[in-house]
Formats: C-alpha cells, structure tokens, sequence
C-alpha cells in the first residue's frame, strides 16, 4: 500500500491507521484509507500511462528502444556486468571500513576543546574543508594519475588501490561532519554527568557521547553509503575495470547502450533495500524519541 | 598540620569563591566550611548561584578566585587531578542525566570500573546491593526511559553513590519531578543523612530543609546572606532579603 501511494493523502491515511489500534488489520477496512488508496491508484495510472504515451509517440521512441533496451544486448551484458559489480562491491566496503574510522578519528579532534588542540582542530577543519570542495572525479584522477607518475620506487601501480584511497579522502571528509553532528546534538550534561563520576574526558568520549552520537547518526551514515557505492564508478577513469567500465566496452564494442541501462538496474537492486532500511531506521528512532525517550 | 588527617579539617572549605559568566557576576565571595555528616541546605531565588556554587566544588566549572579544599586538600589549584578529586565527590542533577543508552545496573557501574578500577563483578555486587536498598532491585536491567522520574532520580542516586563519596552534592534534585514523585526521592535523602552522608543539598523544598538540615544558608547575590539552623532561618530569619524570600515561598504554598 504503501509502495503505490507516496503522497499526501496516503501518507494521512498511513499516520491516520498508526495511530489508532493494531495497524495491519484496521487499516485495510478502513473507509477512509480504502478511499485514498483506490485514488492513489488510479491516479498513478492515469500519470504513467500517460508518460508511457507521450513516450512511445515521440518521434525518436523506436531509435531509442533499440539502442537501450535491446533484450538481445541486455542478456549479453547482465551477467558480465554483474561479474565486474564485484570489483564495486570490494571497492565499497572496503572503502566504507576505511571512511567510517578515519571519519571518526576527524570527527574527534575537531571536537577536542581548549587551545592545545587548536592544530589538530586547524588540520582536521582543513580536511573537510578541502575533500568537500574538490568533485570526487577529480580527486581520482588526480591520485590516480598523479601519485604512479611520480616513478618513485615502491608506489603502488595498482589503480584498485588509489581507486580506495581516493573514495576515502572524499568520504572521510563528508562522514567526519556527520559524526561531528552527532556528537554535536549531545546534551552536554551527558558529559558533566560522565566526569562528574570521575571519569576521563576519553573515557566520556568512549562510553557517553559517541554511542549515543553514532546511534542518532546512523541514518544520514547509511545515506552516505549509499553515495559512495554509486561513486565507486568514477574509478573507471583510472582504469579500474569495474561494472561502468565493462558496461562502457560492451557498449563501445556493440555499438549498443542497453548495458548503461543493465548497470542502473543492477545499482537500484543494491542500493534500493538500503534505502528502505534506512527509512525504517529512522521511523523507528521517532517512534522511540515520542516513546519518550530523553 | 597533616593535611589528609580529617580530624583536624573540615569535609569542605571554601573560601572568597567567586565566579562569573562573562558580565554575570554568579558567586561573588563565598565563604562555607562544612564539617562531616553534616548536612547543608543551600535556598535561595533562582539565579542566585546555589547550582553553579554546586557545580564549582565538583569541578564542573572553573573559579574565578577563592579556593576549595576537602578534607583539607585544596581542589582548586594548578596541577590538581580532577577526575581524582571527582570520584569523593558526587553529584546528583535536576534532570538526572542517566545514560539513555545504557541499562540501569550498567549506568551504575560505569563508573566504578572504568574511573575506580574494580572489577565487573565487584562493580555489579555493589550496585545491585545499592539498588536493592533503595527499592531499585527489579529495576536493574531496565533502560532509563522505562523509568518513572523518580525512579530515574534514585538510579542517579545510586549512580552517584556507586563510587562511595565522601561528599554528596544534590542539585535542586526534585525541581523537575511531578509532585506525587517527590517524596520518594526525598525519602532517600532522609535515609543517607540518617547515615551520616555528609552532602550540600541546593533546594527549594523548605519543608524537607527544615527536616533535614544541620545549617540552612540562605543565598542571595551571589553571597551566603545569611545561615544558621533551620528553626532560626525558618523562623526568626534576620535579614531582611531572607523573610521577604521566605514570605514568596509561603505564598507560594511551599513550606
């Protein structure tokens, strides 16, 4: 029901059933949420078969069909473009493992307080600042080109690896905000509590703010996973082979673009469940927080 | 002369503390030795420092000029541990401030093993112990959000007793409870100034002072106005700022 409607007067009926009574079963006989939910319905095909009208009558439909929903091309490209999605999954979560540590080393030195630290705060600032404002592409070329360049003996040549590396500065950056956020929205008598009993500021840090910052952070963490596993096809610039690139071959070896189109369902399968998970999430945390959680 | 023998200094001294948030002059000269088992009640309108003197002698906030010495070890000076100096000083909030993400037995035993160095299981006997004597036992394994306010108070308690200090702070600790839930709380109060806790009790529960008060010290602009036993201040106060404060607290229907 839910998956059909999506707008306002659904999403009433939906708050509507929450509210009152055992969910599932009320809500389906509900007159008010039948209603609103036949109009969902035929209101959304009324739209699509609309679009798909307009569609099909354009004077280019039929170059277009061929030239990116090809089934022959489609099958021909699938199973070769998920074989190489394996090289994006490797480069994401091992990116990820990077980004959410090096992230949360950042996080916390730009939260140390007092001047002593002020140069650690200076670099980490520094940090976000720069890897925020430079595009992603270009960090990758850059590392990927630049750095194996140089010759110096013992530099990997690996693009796999500057494909990490790089994924991992951009990230970090953007991950390191996140955390500061959460850590941020921590009521500082959780701290006066925590050194009150005695304990250090790391030990505050350790056993206080982070669980309870990376817990309220969790949501925009996973959006920014999401980010990075479609980001990982940049790295096709510097000669990883990984699905964009196999999609880019086939393409320019057939003369056929159905495998760009193969490759975006591929993404939707991936990152789709994460979506709808991290929506749960955050549903979840605002039924907790009106529970009366303080 | 020995300055960790207790006999001869009093739990807590402080002397000319002042203190102040930008323009704000908070405290502005306190003078106050609190001997041990004795039990102070600090009254006073709002915004005329009893929290932020509270706040002071746990280290909280740093001082302007003055110093404070417990047990006659003067707390205040340069190079002092303070997280040493905070484990024999408890303090109780307002608001509680429990832990949100931790159970109740693990908010009462954070503490003792990670700053006081025992050992899970001592940590745990002890707490469960605590929690037993304060009617907290089959709250143990609760979340603070399952707990009522007055529940969430005693577990803060609790908390703050966990690592056996020698001094108790309670900071205006039944301000946010809902009026049926503050006897519970009180009752506990009662109960560790029976044991000779010594503690500083800032409040605006004048009847529970009277109770339990060995010297009520009446604040007002940042100074200790006026103090004395409570029969005195509650009944003969001499200052003329104390009956007038005393006067709104009738009122108000609070003693």
């Amino acid at each position: 029901m839910s998956v059909l409607g999506g707008g306002p007067l659904d999403r009433g009926a939906s708050i509507g059933s929450r509210a009152g009574g055992p969910p599932a079963a009320r809500s389906r006989f509900e007159p008010a949420a039948v209603k609103s939910t036949s109009i969902a319905l035929v209101s959304s095909v009324v739209f699509f078969g609309l679009l798909a009208i307009v569609v099909a009558n354009a004077p280019g439909w039929a170059e277009v069909r061929s030239q990116f929903f090809d089934a022959h091309w489609f099958d021909y490209s699938l199973p070769k473009i998920v074989n190489a999605f394996g090289v994006n999954v490797q480069l994401f979560c091992l990116a990820e493992v990077l980004i959410l540590a090096l992230a949360l080393l950042l996080a916390v030195l730009r939260s140390l307080p007092g001047p002593v630290f002020f140069p650690l705060r200076l670099i980490a600032t520094l940090y976000a600042d720069t890897f925020r404002a430079i595009p992603g592409l270009l960090i990758v070329t850059l590392l990927g080109f630049g750095v194996p360049g140089l010759g110096i003996a013992g530099v990997p040549t690996d693009p796999f690896i500057y494909a990490v590396v790089a994924l991992t500065l951009v990230y970090s950056a953007y991950v390191s905000e996140v955390y500061r956020a959460g850590i941020e929205s921590i009521h500082p008598s959780q701290e006066a509590a925590a050194r009150s009993l005695g304990l250090t500021r790391v030990q505050t840090l350790r056993y206080v703010i982070l669980p309870q910052a990376v817990r309220r952070v969790m949501p925009p963490l996973l959006n920014d996973f999401i980010g990075l596993q479609k980001d990982t096809i940049l790295v096709s610039y510097i000669g990883v082979v990984e699905a964009f690139r196999e999609s880019s071959i086939i393409q320019a070896a057939k003369f056929n673009s159905t495998p760009f189109v193969a490759l975006a369902l591929v993404f939707l399968v991936i990152t789709i469940p994460l979506a709808r998970f991290t929506d749960w999430l955050v549903a979840h945390d605002r039924r907790r927080f009106l529970a009366g959680a303080r | 002369m020995n300055a960790s023998d207790p006999a001869t200094h009093p739990a807590l001294e402080i002397s000319g503390l002042w203190k102040s948030f930008g323009d704000l002059q908070v405290l502005r000269g306190i003078d106050l030795a609190v001997a041990e088992h004795e039990v102070i009640c600090l009254i006073g309108s709002s915004g005329s420092g009893k929290s932020t003197l509270l706040r002071c002698v746990n280290l909280l906030e740093p001082i302007d000029a003055g110093r404070i010495a417990v047990e006659g070890e003067e707390i205040t000076g340069r190079g002092v541990d303070v997280n040493r100096i905070r484990r024999r000083i408890g303090i109780v909030f307002q608001a509680f401030n429990l832990f949100p993400h931790m159970s109740v037995l693990c908010n009462v035993t954070l503490a003792p093993q990670k700053a006081a160095g025992k050992s899970k299981e001592q940590a745990e006997a002890e707490a469960t112990e605590l929690l037993d004597r304060f009617g907290l036992a089959d709250k143990r394994d609760e979340y603070p959000d399952r707990l009522s306010g007055g529940q969430q108070q005693r577990v803060a308690i609790v908390r703050a007793l966990a690592m056996q200090p020698d001094l108790l702070l309670l900071d205006e600790i039944t301000s946010a409870l809902d009026p049926e839930l503050v006897a519970e709380v009180l009752n506990v109060i009662r109960e560790l100034a029976r044991g000779g806790m010594t503690m500083i009790v800032a409040t605006h529960e004048m009847g529970f002072a009277r109770d339990i008060a060995s010297r009520v010290c009446f604040l007002d602009g940042g100074v200790i106005l006026e103090q004395g036993k409570p029969s005195e201040i509650f009944s003969r106060p001499r200052e003329a700022r104390t009956q007038q404060f005393l006067e709104r607290i009738i009122e108000a229907g609070r003693l």
